[in-house]
């Protein structure tokens, strides 16, 4: 295996080398040339416009997966009710099951979980496999990864799709690395190729600066966790499901080999204070221009009306104003919801990083030069002391309050 | 002799700040080459550094000992960050580094993270950052865990009590803190909330200096290329391209009742309001 570049064709016109994030390409006499840097991404050969760049020697293992079919969705629960990504991924999931011409299946392990299935066939489901066992009450990888990992051996889905939660992204790997597959992490897109019928899954790397899309070769599943909110839910219409009976497939375990090493004492959830922000629609968020952790009252005041929640930037964190699960960033929350309102956040490139892929971004800040203004759609140049009061006020008079 | 060994596995990534996009050709332009220790890696490293801190005095009254051990997978010049490492108080580091471990994904990377770790006797605890900078998956902890068939533990906000053979420790989850006892071996990983990592020492830096980092290469860890980097990797990128961001910034002028009547006006056709 070895990249190279071909010298009859290469103009060492540097767009390789500007690409590269690894410093891996060094123009030598008017050529490209590729060191021990290099990680093998493809950057610089989707960047050639001469296509003198190539990877070699990599060999296509053209293995037979045509046991494995269907599209199988895991659909999370926490303390007993499936979360909205699950139906995000269910309706995603029906997309690329319908484009492939098979089932779509979810999985539902928990306990006292039988709630949830007249609303998770609402999102086009197929089929139910479901673990309905005390063992599942708490979120724990190890039972739950051997759980999946028994269900996927089982039923060979070619494509397993999860939701990219702190558990997901925790317990999911720990399935890949059972089953020896690959896993896509934190996608943002997924598609079809529709030659070769394989999952294209898309995600965004760098920060969000760069996106990139990855294929899985040579193993199945291919497994993906997907960030919450950015697939939408959608109701099928298909209400009705009449005979649940033929649609949910009920798997009995051996209580007795679901032994845990993880060892729950305690779970404990702020008091009063929402801090699963990545779940709200509507996120209002404070930066150094707050001044104080008293000023997030106001803040909060906004959030409550407009049904979301208080975020923050890392300057707000860092002077502990609010708690770390606030922070919205490259070192807090990735998070994507209706509308972003940011009220004396600059916006370094590592707060946009967490906050850019929002619908509506509303931005205030009194410095004009403020970098959140480049990706704002609407700017307000001016006090928030000021400007959030107002705002509140008028969705306060327009509701009747006052 | 060591009774303790606790492995930070750390990677040097690019500095995100230095990426900017040239609007003409919407490609990468990288100003300046400036590579970083993955940041959330450096709370692993001192969560390491502490933790050994905490255990030292206990073990010492029974004659044992702990030690700290950076490993790293990557190229040559890695080896430099491990020496950062070193000045910022860890005992030791490995560096990995095979041109057949490039391209690795995150499976590969935990194969041979996961062959490097069994190579050395007695560690209890691995401590990885809650994710990279570049790659920005998470994965290597778990999937590494995995494969040495070890608890893990991601998203650690605090650990609350550790002895030689066990740890309670507490992870952050969406809208939770979970409390777990778990017994050692275990690998956890660890994000912004769990320390405020420390400068490094003068005395530090003097002993990053005179240390010889060794390097282990693919047939020292008896992997075969096949199973390492690009070619050990179940995934693969077939495209890299950048986000067409169309941002239509609107500026509000006016006075502040005239730019938050339209703020409203706007959330009300939204249905926000």
């Amino acid at each position: 295996m070895d990249i190279k570049v071909d010298e009859s064709t290469c103009t060492g016109c540097s767009l390789c080398k500007n690409v590269c994030m690894y410093d891996a390409v060094e123009i030598i006499n008017c050529k490209a040339a590729i060191n021990d840097n290099c990680v093998f991404c493809g950057a610089c050969i989707d960047v050639c416009k001469f296509k003198s760049i190539e990877i070699t020697g990599l060999q296509d293992k053209n293995l037979d997966f045509s046991n494995y079919s269907g599209v199988m969705v895991f659909l999370e629960t926490l303390d007993g009710a499936v979360l909205d990504v699950g139906y995000e991924l269910s309706s995603e999931g029906r997309k690329l099951a319908s484009n492939l011409g098979v089932t779509l299946s979810g999985v539902l392990i928990g306990n006292n979980v039988k709630e949830n299935f007249t609303q998770a066939f609402e999102y086009g489901l197929d089929k139910i496999y479901c673990i309905d066992n005390p063992v599942f009450s708490n979120q724990i990888d190890d039972i739950y990864a051997k759980a999946l990992v028994q269900i996927i051996d089982k039923y060979k889905p070619e494509i397993f799709l999860a939701g990219a939660t702190s558990f997901g992204r925790s317990l999911v790997p720990k399935v890949a690395a059972i089953i020896k597959t690959g896993l896509t992490a934190d996608c943002t897109a997924l598609a079809i190729d529709e030659e070769k019928k394989i999952l294209l899954q898309t995600r965004p790397t760098f920060g969000g600066n760069v996106l990139a899309t990855i294929v899985t070769k040579d193993a199945r599943p291919q497994m993906a966790t997907v960030r919450p909110h950015v697939m939408e839910k959608k109701k099928t219409g298909i209400t009705g499901t009449g005979d649940l009976g033929t649609k949910v497939e009920f798997i009995d375990i051996d209580q007795s080999k679901f032994k845990t090493k993880y060892k729950l004492i305690s779970t404990e959830k702020e008091a009063g204070e929402n801090i699963n922000i990545t779940d709200y629609d509507v996120i209002v968020s404070g930066g150094r221009g707050l001044g104080g952790s008293d000023s997030f009252a106001l803040l909060k005041e906004l959030a409550d009306l407009l049904g979301g929640v208080v975020g923050a930037s890392r300057a707000a964190v860092d002077s502990n104003w609010i708690s770390y699960p606030h922070q919205v960033g490259q070192t807090g929350k990735t998070v994507n919801p209706k509308l972003y309102i940011a009220c004396g956040i600059s916006g370094a490139i590592q707060h946009l990083a967490g906050m850019q892929t929002s619908d509506l971004v509303i931005a205030i800040n009194k410095d004009p030069e403020a970098p959140i203004f480049k990706i704002a759609n609407y700017g307000i140049v001016g006090d928030l002391f000021e400007v959030v009061p107002k705002l509140i006020r008028k969705i306060k008079m327009g509701r009747g309050l006052e | 002799m060591i009774d303790i060994k606790i492995i930070v596995c750390i990677k040097q990534v690019p500095g995100t700040t230095e990426i900017k996009i040239n609007p003409e050709t919407n490609t990468l332009v990288r100003e300046g080459i400036e590579t970083v220790i993955n940041p959330f890696d450096t709370y692993a490293i001192e969560e390491g550094v502490r933790l050994k801190e905490k255990l030292a005095p206990l073990l010492s009254q029974t004659g044992e000992e702990v030690e700290t051990i950076a490993l790293t997978m990557g190229p040559p010049q890695s080896g430099e960050m491990l020496k950062e490492a070193i000045a910022l108080g860890i005992d030791k580091a490995v560096l990995l580094s095979d041109r057949a471990f490039a391209g690795a994904d995150t499976w590969a990377t935990a194969l041979t993270l996961a062959e490097a770790i069994k190579k050395f006797d007695d560690w209890k605890l691995i401590i990885l950052g809650k994710q990279t900078l570049d790659g920005d998956t998470g994965q290597v902890g778990p999937e590494l865990a995995q494969k040495l068939n070890i608890p893990f533990i991601g998203y650690t906000s605090s650990i609350l009590d550790i002895n030689k053979n066990r740890m309670t420790i507490k992870r952050l989850m969406e809208d939770r803190y979970e409390t777990f006892e778990i017994r050692l071996h275990a690998a956890i990983s660890v994000g912004k909330d769990i320390n405020i990592p420390r400068v490094p020492s003068l005395r530090g830096k003097l002993r990053a200096r005179n240390e010889t980092i060794p390097v282990w290469d693919k047939n020292y860890l008896n992997l075969d290329q096949s199973q390492t980097g690009l070619e050990g990797s179940y995934t693969q990128v077939i495209r890299i391209f950048m986000p067409e961001h169309h941002y239509e910034v609107k500026m509000l002028d006016g006075s502040p009742d005239q730019q938050v009547d339209e703020i409203y006006g706007r959330l009300k056709e939204l249905n926000i309001v």
